[in-house]
Parts: structure tokens; C-alpha cells; sequence
């Protein structure tokens, strides 16, 4: 007998979806329904290469007999069930929820963030200017990539990444407990005396920044960095025979950062060292 | 224990050709049309005193397909001869002339997605973790799935750190493993008798062969503990579904096709091929070192892995390029450096290969390239085949092919996936299909191809496992594998299917069992040389270190030789403390490194950082009669402590 059991064919789903009527297939999440009719509803720790971690709670959609708002990011949809993701409920819930992120954490790199805290019309400066931030000197403890604790919303992405999903490095891990839980290497050494790969599937995945690579760290730094001069460029790793993947972001005929499809069969959107980071040679011009 | 901060020696980008005078002279800058005209005229003149078969091309494993098809295409049209040859020949042409032998096909015969969903992986002589690691997170989802993995390498690397079992082999004796492994799986009667007698050859001969290798013989000769041997023989053969991957600690040795015969064996005798999630895998090395082969940038095949010496083959290939193709094989990458000793080779046209650094026994290698008549090299840096050893009398800069061209490589799962340029290429650099083209014109054949899809649909008119790739389908399938003769049909995710067809026409060749022996690593090890010294590669480098070395890392820390904790101390030598290594080729001197995956005897190296140790100025240049590959892996040397301890900091 076959360890690896091949599952039944996925039959339809059927519920309601802010009264219409919405066919996912089986073990869809409600957060796929309501982006496949189109719905547009906040994400910041849900991740298309990983299992739903419900960390941040700003995809909070209400259902309908349930006692709590439930995250669309995780919760399956289930046949019959009645679902409503604009309610006055969620809506309020996603606004404080933006309104503690973003009084306690700098989303000045996380896309849509500003457009979100306006949409839900979230008022992060009431907590006044003392609210809680970690205020950290971003790490610079190496060339490849930069840790910018003020930016962390301790969305464990980067963790299970690092972790059993993908890499299985398990560099990183959450020390601490409540306030002073924090993203860090063991003993929060520096990424050098650590178990780091420098793969940067980490930094891949991280929605809000706080992990960035070092090229494109001090360009922001230096004023330079401008996404909409980049172009984005798939092509093939130049290194090993695996054939990753890479999305090559160029600006002024420069490597400034490289991706990988997410949707990849080779990748899935991870990359080692060398695919990563060893891009310079090309650009070794002079 | 503090890392050496290294910097490596870096390559600038070449930007404007370069050509000399004479051997005595420097460099100097030329215009393309002087540079061109002097590649040109050398292998005119060559060919006109010493017949086609003087000239050679070493194509490049790291260029597009479309590069390598038009490189095969000017050696066997405009000049000739079969002499094309890439570095695959340095590391897998063992599993391609395996593969062939057994399949009639040089490709591994599953998907990366297949490992996901299989019972059981081996890894023989792989560091996948470390080299493939890409590859490496399939294994991974497949051991979080509930497959079982068993290590076989001479170290305990970070592989096998996540295997079930790890055998620990001693370096050279793969082949009595795997017939033992083949003979406990008989004995146990675990051999899949319907797949032995429907779909394969040899089997009476050889469950002979194996006979003699009882587990307390190949305990004796390998060093892995009989339980362990027959362990991964009853796991192996009881496997729903089975997945054999090797690398290059199965090709680089003296013997390297043998030792893929003896792994395919396995296959054979289990029926593990030719089914979902069952199969044999070798993973390449070189972004496309699987597409160099299969554009018939080797001397046996025409593109598409169509046999020289099959006359019907030929006729298309000579109706299509209006040409005559010797009728003969030509030759390898081996038997060019050979050639050049014996004065019969005069000319070679290198594109993008290092192999003053990456041939075994460098030394000789620089000796038999500086022996040329016309030495054309065509790179993006001047790399030691072109400066150092000062050989070349053109050097052509060309563009980095992943990512300043347009084109396609194949990988290791036989995927063909598009390549796109996303940079400008630095001052006059030009894409190798135009250098090619243009020497090609000042040789009389006016060579144009509109762009690299140009190239491709000829391929493909050509090619009939290459058929049903058009551009288009690649970008929407994200790449799609061979063979795909079809433009609608997708193609299936495994090789060899046929062979468990009830119906013999359907059925096809039936696959041979290999009749091989074992043969010990050629350099012995013996009081003057105690030490078996293998070499490897690292996470964060590459090769020759041309590419790898230009960005910073900071887990590098230059080259070491690796000894055991048992050996560094029996030799009263501490980690960074220089010592001297000698083999019966070479000397270098090389700081040490502890690494407990090692066992007594068996110290490693890496080739990352040739221009600080030239590790391969001990190596040994033994060569796989079959496919021409060198056993990289197994030299014997001796460690001796320096007079005074120079300890680096």
C-alpha cells in the first residue's frame, strides 16, 4: 500500500456570499471565494505559498450563526453557509485592527496600507504619539539583507517560511511572549553567527518590509529607489540545473532585486543564496 | 571560531573584443571587424592545413538552447566535423550515456513534483541540500508527505541529516553497494519478476553478477554495515513508488558510466521507472547543461538526441542545412585536450568555458591549450582560459546569457523554460548567436537568424521531441517538458511509460541490465598518499567561482581542506592553520577546516576559489572510458604540517 493516499476528486461548494450565490471547489477558503467574484478584501499575513497563520485578523468577514468574526483567510467554505464581508461588524473590526498596526508599527512599505487606513477610515494617531512601537535601528548585520524590527507586524510569515513550509532552516522563530515577542535568530544574534542560509525566502514573503534586501534598504535610504521606472523580467537562474525561476526588478539597467513567481512549479517562489543574491557578476561592468 | 572575510578575486565584464599579435604580446583592443576577421582566418587556415577535423568548439552548458544549436550547427556546417563538446563531459555525461544505454534517452525519467508524492527517495553521491537546494525542497515536501529518504555518500552531509538512513560508503565502491543492494533484493525474492521479464535484458547474467556480493562482502569492501545495506534494499524494493537521484559523487570517477548502469539496475530490477512518482533522476549541474546535449552540442547526437550513425537522421539534418555530416562520431571534450597533446588538434573555438580552471590537472590542461595554433575565446569576462595562462588569440565579449538574451535552457527535469533579457549589455558586447553568425558569414555561410525564436522554430522543424514547444506555449505552461511532439497534447510527467505496456509493439526496446564490475578508484591511496581526497560544492558558491564569487556573501570563507576531528588531530593540526597537500600530480597549500561529517582517511575540497587554491592541480585526470568524464572524486593525497605553523587569520 501506497504512504501517500490520493485523495478524492474536489466536488463544488455551495453558500452565500453577501447574498449571492458562490461555487468554490472543495477546501477553498472563503477568502477565494471572495476573490474569485472579485471582492477586494484586506490581506497582510495571508500568504499564497503558505498555510494561513490568522495572525493579524484584518481579513475578518462575518457568518452568518457564528459567534465570533471569522478570518476569510483560513475558515473553508462549507456548503450552505451564509457569509456577509461588508457588514458595519467587520468593517469596524478591520479599522481597529489597522488602527493598532499602524500606530504601533511603521506600514510606511506596505502596500495598500495607507489606501486601506483610509477606506476603513482607521484613526491611528488617537492613541497619541506615545502608543507602543518597538523604535529599533533597522539591523544591518550583512550584505544581503536588513531587519527593520519598527516594521514587523509578527505575522509569523517569515517563520514558517524559514520553517517547516519551506526551507526547513528554522533560523528564525518567535522568542518572547506578549509584548516582547519578537522575530529573532537564536539567542537574537546577528543573521552572521546564525543558522541562516541567506535564502531571503524570508524576506520574499514578509508584507510590510521589515525584512528588505540590502540593495533595496539603502536605495530607499539614499532616495533612489523608484518602483515605477523597474522593470520586471522572468528568466532562468544562471547557477545549478534546477532551473528556478528568477523575476529579475531592474532599474537604470541594474539588478536591484530578484523575485520568484509565486505560481512557479519549479519554485514556488523560493530561491537559494545564489539564485537570490549572486547576480552582481553580470554587472561587474567596469 | 572565526570566518575568514575573503574577498575573491572579481571578474570585470569584458566590453570590446581583444586580440594579440603574437603569443609574446599583451592584449590589445580591436574593432569587431579585425576581431572577427582573425577568428575567421585562424580556422580557415586551419582547416585548410589540417583538414576539419583540427577544429573543435567547446559550447557552453550555461548558455540557450538556441546558442548551443547554432554552435553545433557551425561546427558540422561550416567547418565540418563532429568536434563539439561542452562541459557536461566534467560532470553528468556519465548519466547521459547510462540513460541511453538503458533507455535509448538521456534524460532523467521524473518531475521534481513527482518526489512530492513518492514512497521512498534515495540520494546516491547528492548533496542536494547544499547544491540543488531548490531540488532539495521537493524532497523535503515529499519527506513531510511520509516518504522515506536514505543518504548514500562517502560524508554525512546536510543531505543526510534528513535521511532515515545514511550510508556512509567508502569513496569508489558504489558499484559493490548497488549489487549488493541487487542481489539482497533477489535473495529476498523483492524483485518485480513481471516487470523483469516483460520490460528489460540481462537479467539471468545479472543475478550472476551480483551473486558474489553477499552483504558481508560489500560490508568489507564499502564500510557500510550489512544491516544497513539490506535495510535500504528491502525499503527500496518494497516501495509503492520509488524515486533514485544521483549527482556528481555517482559521474565523477574513472568509471562513471558503470556506476550509473549499476544505480539504473536498481530500477530495472524493481520496476521503479516508467510510472507517477517512480523513477531515476540524475540532477544536473549547469542551468542548461541538459539543453547543451539535447541541441546536439556533443559529438554522438544531431539536435534532438538523433544518433550521428543512424544514416536516416543524418539525410534530414544535411537536406535541412545543405550539407554533407561526417558519418562519424567526433570528439569529446576528453579526447580534444588528448588531441591537443598529440598535436592533432589546432584550433578550438571556446564559448563561455573556464576549462584552464574546471579540467582535471589543471596544469596539464593550461599546457595542452597554450600547444594551439588559434585559440578563439568568446566569454563575458576574461576568464584564466583567455588571460592567465595568456593562450587566446581573440577573445569576443559576449552577454550574459540568462539574463541579457533572449532564448530558452532546459533543466534538469527536461523542462524547456524561456529566458528573457532584462539588462543592457555592457560597451559593444554581443549576443553569442551573432558572434557566431558573423564568423560564420567570413567563412562563407551567410547566417542570419532574425531572432532567438527564429532559432527555435528550426530546432523544432528538426527535432521531433522539441515539436510542440512554440514560444507561446512555453510562456503560458511556464516551461513544458520533453518530449513534446505534440502542439496541443501536454506531456506526460515521466519518461518511459512504454515499458509497462502489455503490448510489445507498444512496449518498444526492452531495457538492458548492466553488466558491470567494480573497479577501485585508478589513484590508490598507499603510505606515501593515506589520504582519499573528494571534492564538492557548497551552498553559496559555484564552479570555477567566476560567477559566484562577485557577490558577498557572508557565509563564504574561501577554500579548506576538510579533514576529520580524528585526522586533524592526528596530524596535531588546528582549523585555520596552513598545511601542505600534495597528490602525485600536484602540491597547493590550503588551510585546514574540522568537519565531523567526515570519517578518518577522507578529507573534501571544493574547486569555488581556483586563484587562491587550485584544487585541481591534484586531482587526477582518469577518465570514464565512455563518456570522458574524470574522477573528480577520488585523488589520494598527503597532509603535512608546515615547519612553522602560519595560522591565518
Amino acid at each position: 500500500m501506497t504512504a501517500i493516499p490520493l485523495g478524492v476528486p474536489r466536488r463544488l461548494v455551495e453558500f452565500t456570499l453577501d447574498g449571492r450565490e458562490a461555487r468554490v471547489p472543495e477546501g477553498s477558503t472563503i477568502l477565494d471565494a471572495c476573490r474569485a467574484a472579485g471582492k477586494d478584501i484586506p490581506t497582510l499575513c495571508q500568504g499564497d505559498t503558505l498555510a494561513p497563520k490568522n495572525a493579524c485578523r484584518v481579513c475578518v468577514v462575518e457568518v452568518e450563526g457564528a459567534r465570533t468574526l471569522a478570518p476569510a483567510c483560513s475558515r473553508k467554505a462549507e456548503a450552505g453557509m451564509e457569509v456577509r464581508t461588508d457588514t458595519e461588524r467587520a468593517r469596524h473590526s478591520r479599522k481597529v485592527v489597522l488602527e493598532l498596526l499602524a500606530s504601533s508599527v511603521n506600514l510606511s512599505t506596505t502596500p495598500r496600507a495607507a489606501e486601506w487606513i483610509k477606506e476603513y477610515e482607521a484613526k491611528p494617531d488617537r492613541f497619541g504619539p506615545n502608543a507602543a512601537r518597538v523604535d529599533e535601528e533597522p539591523r544591518v548585520d550583512n550584505d544581503l539583507y536588513v531587519r527593520d524590527y519598527d516594521k514587523c507586524i509578527l505575522c509569523y510569515k517569515c517563520v514558517d517560511a524559514c520553517g517547516d513550509q519551506w526551507q526547513n532552516t528554522f533560523a528564525i522563530s518567535v522568542v518572547g511572549r506578549g509584548f516582547d515577542a519578537r522575530i529573532a535568530v537564536e539567542h537574537d544574534a546577528p543573521l552572521t553567527d546564525s543558522a541562516c542560509v541567506y535564502c531571503g525566502n524570508c524576506v520574499e514573503v514578509c508584507p510590510t518590509g521589515a525584512l528588505s534586501f540590502k540593495s533595496e534598504f539603502d536605495m530607499r535610504a539614499a532616495g533612489t529607489w523608484n518602483e515605477a521606472e523597474q522593470t520586471e523580467t522572468t528568466t532562468v537562474c544562471a547557477y545549478c540545473g534546477v532551473g528556478c525561476n528568477l523575476t529579475l526588478h531592474v532599474q537604470d539597467n541594474e539588478i536591484v532585486k530578484v523575485t520568484s513567481p509565486h505560481d512557479n512549479p519549479v519554485t514556488h517562489g523560493n530561491l537559494c543564496i545564489k539564485g537570490r543574491f549572486g547576480y552582481q557578476h553580470v554587472q561587474n561592468r567596469d | 571560531m572565526k570566518k575568514r572575510d575573503r574577498t575573491p578575486k572579481t571578474y570585470t565584464r569584458l566590453t570590446h573584443p581583444l586580440v594579440r599579435d603574437s603569443r609574446d604580446e599583451p592584449f590589445r583592443r580591436a574593432t569587431w571587424d579585425e576581431a572577427l576577421a582573425r577568428a575567421a582566418d585562424g580556422f580557415r587556415r586551419t582547416k585548410e592545413a589540417h583538414g576539419p577535423d583540427a577544429f573543435a568548439m567547446l559550447s557552453c552548458a550555461r548558455a540557450t538552447n538556441e546558442m548551443n544549436y547554432v554552435a553545433q550547427k557551425f561546427t558540422r556546417v561550416v567547418m565540418g566535423t563532429n568536434n563539439v563538446d561542452s562541459c557536461n563531459r566534467t560532470c553528468h555525461a556519465p548519466s547521459v550515456a547510462g540513460l541511453s544505454a538503458a533507455f535509448g534517452s538521456g534524460g532523467g525519467t521524473s518531475s521534481y513534483e513527482e518526489v512530492e508524492h513518492t514512497d521512498l527517495v534515495v540520494m546516491w553521491g547528492s548533496n542536494a541540500r547544499f547544491a540543488h537546494p531548490i531540488f532539495f525542497q521537493h524532497v523535503l515536501r515529499g519527506i513531510r508527505n511520509g516518504a522515506r529518504m536514505y543518504a548514500v555518500d562517502p560524508r554525512r552531509t546536510s543531505t543526510a541529516e534528513w535521511a532515515e538512513s545514511w550510508l556512509g560508503l567508502n569513496v569508489g565502491t558504489d558499484i559493490p553497494l548497488a549489487h549488493a543492494v541487487g542481489r539482497e533484493i533477489i535473495h529476498a525474492g523483492l524483485h518485480n519478476k513481471a516487470f523483469i521479464e516483460r520490460a528489460t535484458t540481462g537479467f539471468d547474467e545479472y543475478a550472476e553478477l551480483v551473486e558474489p556480493w553477499t552483504l558481508s562482502l560489500a560490508e568489507k569492501v564499502t564500510g557500510v554495515p550489512a544491516a544497513a545495506i539490506r535495510d535500504l534494499a528491502h525499503a527500496y524494493a518494497t516501495a509503492e513508488r520509488a524515486q533514485l537521484c544521483w549527482t556528481l559523487g555517482i559521474t565523477e570517477h574513472h568509471n562513471g558510466t558503470d556506476n550509473v548502469r549499476a544505480l539504473i539496475n536498481l530500477s530495472l530490477l524493481t520496476g521503479h521507472v516508467g510510472r507517477y512518482a517512480s523513477g531515476v533522476q540524475p540532477l544536473r549541474g549547469q542551468n542548461n547543461v541538459q539543453g547543451g546535449g539535447d541541441m546536439g552540442a556533443i559529438p554522438n547526437r544531431l539536435p534532438g538526441f538523433q544518433d550521428i550513425l543512424d544514416a536516416a537522421h543524418r539525410v534530414k539534418f544535411e537536406r535541412a542545412w545543405g550539407t554533407e555530416i561526417p558519418p562519424r562520431y567526433g570528439m569529446t571534450l576528453t579526447d580534444m585536450f588528448e588531441a591537443m597533446e598529440h598535436g592533432e588538434l589546432h584550433a578550438v573555438y571556446c564559448i563561455g568555458e573556464n576549462p584552464a580552471q574546471s579540467e582535471a590537472d589543471s596544469e596539464q590542461a593550461i599546457r595542452r591549450l597554450a600547444a594551439l595554433d588559434h585559440l578563439v575565446v568568446q566569454d563575458i569576462f576574461l576568464t584564466k582560459t583567455a588571460e592567465m595562462a595568456e593562450m587566446a588569440d581573440v577573445v569576443l565579449p559576449a552577454t550574459a546569457a540568462w539574463a541579457e538574451t533572449d532564448g530558452t535552457t532546459t533543466n534538469s527535469e527536461r523542462r524547456v523554460q524561456r529566458v528573457r533579457a532584462a539588462l543592457t549589455p555592457p560597451g559593444e558586447a554581443r549576443e553569442d548567436i551573432d558572434i557566431i553568425c558573423e564568423v560564420a558569414v567570413r567563412l562563407g555561410h551567410d547566417w542570419k537568424f532574425a531572432d532567438s525564436e527564429a532559432v527555435w522554430n528550426e530546432l523544432r522543424s528538426l527535432s521531433p521531441d522539441h515539436f510542440g514547444m512554440t514560444y507561446d506555449r512555453l510562456t503560458e505552461h511556464q516551461g513544458l517538458q520533453w518530449p513534446c511532439p505534440d502542439l496541443e497534447v501536454l506531456p506526460s510527467s515521466f519518461l518511459h511509460g512504454r515499458l509497462w505496456e502489455s503490448d510489445p509493439a507498444l512496449r518498444g526496446p526492452a531495457a538492458p541490465f548492466g553488466l558491470v564490475a567494480h573497479d577501485p578508484p585508478v589513484d590508490l591511496t598507499d603510505e606515501s598518499f593515506p589520504i582519499r581526497l573528494t571534492t564538492g560544492r557548497r551552498l553559496d558558491s559555484y564552479n570555477t567561482g567566476v560567477q559566484s564569487g562577485g557577490y558577498a556573501s557572508p557565509l563564504r570563507r574561501g577554500e579548506y581542506v576538510e579533514l576529520c576531528p580524528e585526522d586533524a588531530e592526528r596530524y596535531g593540526v588546528v582549523v585555520g592553520e596552513e598545511v601542505r597537500v600534495s597528490s602525485r600530480r600536484g602540491v597547493v597549500v590550503a588551510p585546514v577546516w574540522v568537519d565531523p561529517a567526515l570519517r578518518p582517511g577522507l578529507a573534501f575540497m571544493t574547486m569555488h576559489f581556483p586563484d587562491e587554491v587550485d584544487t585541481n592541480q591534484l586531482t587526477i585526470e582518469a577518465n570514464c572510458p565512455i563518456a570522458g568524464t574524470a574522477e573528480f572524486k577520488a585523488s589520494a593525497i598527503r597532509i603535512e604540517k608546515l615547519p612553522v605553523a602560519a595560522v591565518r587569520s
